[in-house]
């Protein structure tokens, strides 16, 4: 019986978006296919790793991340410019932790301030994040908005208690957003016709549907990425079109298996490698299940999955 | 091709005598086309009938078991593409690659790491599962060492038997009678001596191919040959190729039916750089191979892996749980802590693991939350006061205790109040909001 492949192509497209500004804007998304399913359909851009970087030093970070930082964590700036400069890192994800209530309540205009010494620190893409506390993240956000206007940077999250004011300071000021719901394709695409519907530009949105870590849930993540990725192609769906983010390394480096010591736990084996594996196999697996975009922290985890993502475009036979 | 129901309805007896559980013959053809059924259900079906049907209604890719006994992997039986259809069936068994031009003691040393490997994994026994043997020197002799020193140290491991030597396979293959190894190696130059050898040796036969085109026609071929149980191996290394030619083959199996490509792959994520082998395997583990041989099996990779294979093939309906119940931790006396959490497996062994660590005996009252972790309950009202207090009345363990203080998670503080008025005569503490807290909170209040 002679083998004809059985491909799949598909009427739906995942919307290409652009980060960033000059030269150093980077293309995330625009395929028609299943993620790497290069042999039956278009996937021109390569999914796009930033590197993670906070506001203030990274104190609940397990020793493993935070030793690859320690001699630029105290400074954003200095911290991102080494991403980009020593990592060769495509984006920049800057987390305004300290903005927290619970984690200094730093003020929203200190914040923005952050976000412009950012911004002048490096050229490529900047990804704005808020603290993860809703209602305090509207003020902070709409101040960051403000600083990063007409750089192309990605704001995010919004959120559903909060994505009005968050989408109309991106609006405003010509970002992109992230817009995050909690691990549910109905909820992922309420939230975004949501904030369409108050005339933002879908073509202009990412869509986080709730990451998790290895062990910690992955599945969940893994399964409704897939399911937005197959409703936004073969259903056609333009409110699930928009790339996917995969917010990994915030999950991973919180769990146990990224912090016990191996002396205790001599059968988990050493932890340094292991913490690193936890977020590289984390984060490949959202690429196989449709991430365009990841969010990462270790520059060894973060070094493995851009060779993995290498592989994916190897020639192959 | 598969066949529709209207077809197989065709070929049944049309008596509706119920005997195959289903109310009528066109009810148990269509069962029977969604694969929900099994021919052997029906007793009055036709020897005619069995056969047009058997080819069709035998499951797209066919079981097949690697190695035999209490280890033994089952492979194949897969149904879907994607996870969120249907739970995946076998798990991907991991095996580790060991050469026969590695001195002994080194051989000997990773046949014990392989074998040594087991760990629990939130109530699972998990492990790297088999041994793939490469005959890397060529050399028959060699290989029947690796071979006998593989039957010796790890006698119950499965085992895949890699050469292209007919001759050194039957060396090594004499070690395994009657353990169902797999002798992978076969291709269009030595197809029908390979075939003799797994034959006389009732092994499953590994076709390494150098692309699907060929594959086909050594599976076909290998079929005529008399060989029944298959491993493919479509020749793909890159991660794009193992993606590209695993999704082809499990499609055409599924959704076409084809045969030429109904078994279970092995897929090759061997590489120099240990980390990204462990990013190939998981793309393996995620992307339908059966088998997945890797170069190393350091203690966090195989952490790692383990993992992963569990998340992905859990069932995607049902989270994996544990039973509603007070459970006693140590040899708990009537004033020991008396804790709570939800019936999420993962919740269960994590607190579980961290009470044990404190070496304070307690009881851990494991509330039904329809196996959503703590705060997932809480959300979905599964987690709330009243149930609680439910639960702790209902389960009698008033009478085993001579204290009336319990124990909430962090996470769900906010719920303290609530049970206090719901639970008369109790005390509700709030512990730590994550289990690496619970030694540290335990033993200070012991001290
Ligand atoms: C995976 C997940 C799901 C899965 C369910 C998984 C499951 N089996 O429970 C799904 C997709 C189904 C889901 C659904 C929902 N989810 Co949900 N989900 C998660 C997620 C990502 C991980 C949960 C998890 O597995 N945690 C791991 C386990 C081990 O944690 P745990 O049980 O809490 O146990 C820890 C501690 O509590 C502590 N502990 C446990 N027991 C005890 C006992 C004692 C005595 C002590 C001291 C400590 C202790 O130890 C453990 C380890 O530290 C979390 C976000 C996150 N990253 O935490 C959201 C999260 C829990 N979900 C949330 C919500 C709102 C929901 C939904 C209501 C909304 C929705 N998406 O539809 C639904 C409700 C479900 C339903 N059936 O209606 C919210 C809860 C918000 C809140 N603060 O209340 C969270 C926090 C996300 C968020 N940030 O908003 N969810
Ligand atoms: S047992 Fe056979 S004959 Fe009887 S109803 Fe079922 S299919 Fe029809």
């Amino acid at each position: 019986m002679p083998f004809t492949p059985p491909k799949e192509s598909f009427s739906g497209k995942i919307f290409e978006l652009s980060m960033g500004r000059g030269d150093k804007a980077v293309t995330i998304g625009g395929e028609n296919v299943m993620p790497f399913h290069r042999f039956e359909g278009m996937s021109p851009s390569k999914p796009v790793v930033a590197f993670e970087v906070q506001d203030v030093p990274p104190e609940d970070w397990p020793d493993t991340v935070k030793e690859a930082f320690k001699d630029v964590s105290g400074d954003p700036a200095a911290w991102a410019a080494y991403c980009q400069d020593s990592l060769g890192a495509e984006a920049i994800a800057l987390r305004l932790v300290g903005t927290h209530p619970d984690r200094g309540d730093i003020p929203a205009e200190q914040a923005a301030e952050t976000v412009k010494k950012v911004l002048e620190a490096v050229k490529v893409p900047l990804i704005i994040l808020g603290s993860n506390h809703a209602e305090k993240d509207t003020a902070v956000l709409v101040k960051a908005a403000e600083a990063a206007k007409g750089t192309g940077s990605v704001i995010g999250k919004a959120q559903e208690a909060n994505y009005k004011t968050i989408a109309a300071a991106a609006m405003a000021n010509d970002l992109k957003l992230i817009a995050m719901s909690e691990l549910d394709i109905n909820l992922s695409k309420q939230l975004n016709i949501l904030i369409t519907q108050m005339g933002f530009d879908k073509e202009k949105l990412i869509t986080d549907p709730m990451c998790s870590a290895l062990s910690y849930g992955l599945e969940y993540t893994y399964s409704v990425m897939e399911r937005i990725k197959q409703a936004a192609l073969a259903q056609n769906d333009a409110v699930l079109q928009p790339p996917m983010l995969a917010d990994v390394g915030v999950y991973v480096w919180k769990v146990k298996e990224t912090q016990a010591a191996e002396a205790d736990l001599p059968e988990w084996g050493e932890l340094a490698a292991r913490g690193i594996a936890w977020e590289a196999v984390t984060a490949s697996s959202f690429l196989i299940s449709g991430a365009d975009l990841l969010i990462m922290r270790h520059p060894d985890a973060v070094a493995a999955v851009r060779k993995y993502i290498s592989e994916f475009s190897m020639e192959v036979r | 091709m598969a066949l529709t129901g209207v077809e197989i309805f065709k070929l049944l007896p049309k008596t509706n005598c119920k005997k195959c559980g289903q109310p009528t013959c066109l009810a148990f053809a269509m069962k029977l086309a969604q694969r929900q059924a099994s021919l052997d259900q029906c007793p009055d079906v036709s020897e005619d009938a069995r056969q047009k049907l058997g080819e069709a209604s035998a499951p797209p890719i066919r079981p097949t078991s690697l190695g035999a006994g209490a280890k033994a992997v089952k492979m194949g039986e897969e149904m879907v593409l994607f996870r969120h259809e249907k739970k995946f069936v076998n798990p991907c068994a991991i095996a580790l690659e060991i050469k026969d031009t590695l001195a002994a003691a080194d051989a000997a040393g990773r046949i014990e790491e392989a074998a040594a490997s087991e760990i629990d994994r939130v109530g699972q026994r998990l492990r790297v599962d088999a041994l793939f043997l490469s005959n890397d020197s060529g050399e028959p002799a060699k290989f029947l060492e690796l071979a006998k020193l593989a039957a010796w140290k790890a006698p119950e491991m499965p085992v895949i038997i890699s050469t292209q030597n007919p001759e050194a396979a039957e060396a090594a293959l004499s070690q395994f009678a009657g353990k169902k190894a797999v002798l992978y190696g076969a291709n269009a130059g030595n197809l029908q001596a390979m075939a003799e050898k797994a034959k006389a040796a009732k092994a499953a036969l590994g076709i390494a191919a150098k692309n699907i085109d060929e594959l086909c026609e050594l599976t076909e071929k290998a079929k005529t040959l008399g060989i029944e149980d298959m491993v493919l191996d479509p020749g793909a290394r890159s991660a794009g190729e193992i993606l590209r030619d695993n999704t082809y083959i499990r499609r055409a199996a599924l959704k076409k039916n084809f045969k030429p490509l109904g078994y279970p792959v092995i897929t090759f994520a061997n590489r120099q750089d240990t980390m990204l082998e462990a990013l190939v395997a998981g793309l393996a583990v995620e992307k339908y191979a059966s088998i997945v041989v890797v170069g190393s099996a350091e203690k966090w990779k195989n952490l790692a892996l383990f993992s992963l294979r569990q998340n992905i093939y859990t069932d995607p309906q049902v989270p994996m749980q544990v039973q509603q119940n007070i459970y006693k931790i140590g040899e708990p006396g009537p004033k020991a802590p008396f804790l709570i959490t939800t019936n999420f497996s993962l919740t269960y062994f994590i607190v579980s693991g961290e009470i044990e660590n404190s070496k304070v005996p307690c009881r851990l009252a494991v509330m039904d939350s329809e196996g959503l972790s703590v705060l997932t309950a809480w959300a979905a009202g599964k987690f709330t006061a009243s149930k609680i207090a439910q639960f702790i009345t209902e389960s009698g363990v008033e009478g085993e205790l001579d204290q009336r203080e319990l124990i909430i998670p962090g996470y769900v503080a906010i719920l303290s109040g609530s049970i206090e008025d719901k639970l008369a005569g109790w005390k509700i503490t709030v512990g730590p909001r994550e289990a690496n807290g619970i030694p540290a909170f335990l033993k200070a209040r012991t001290a």
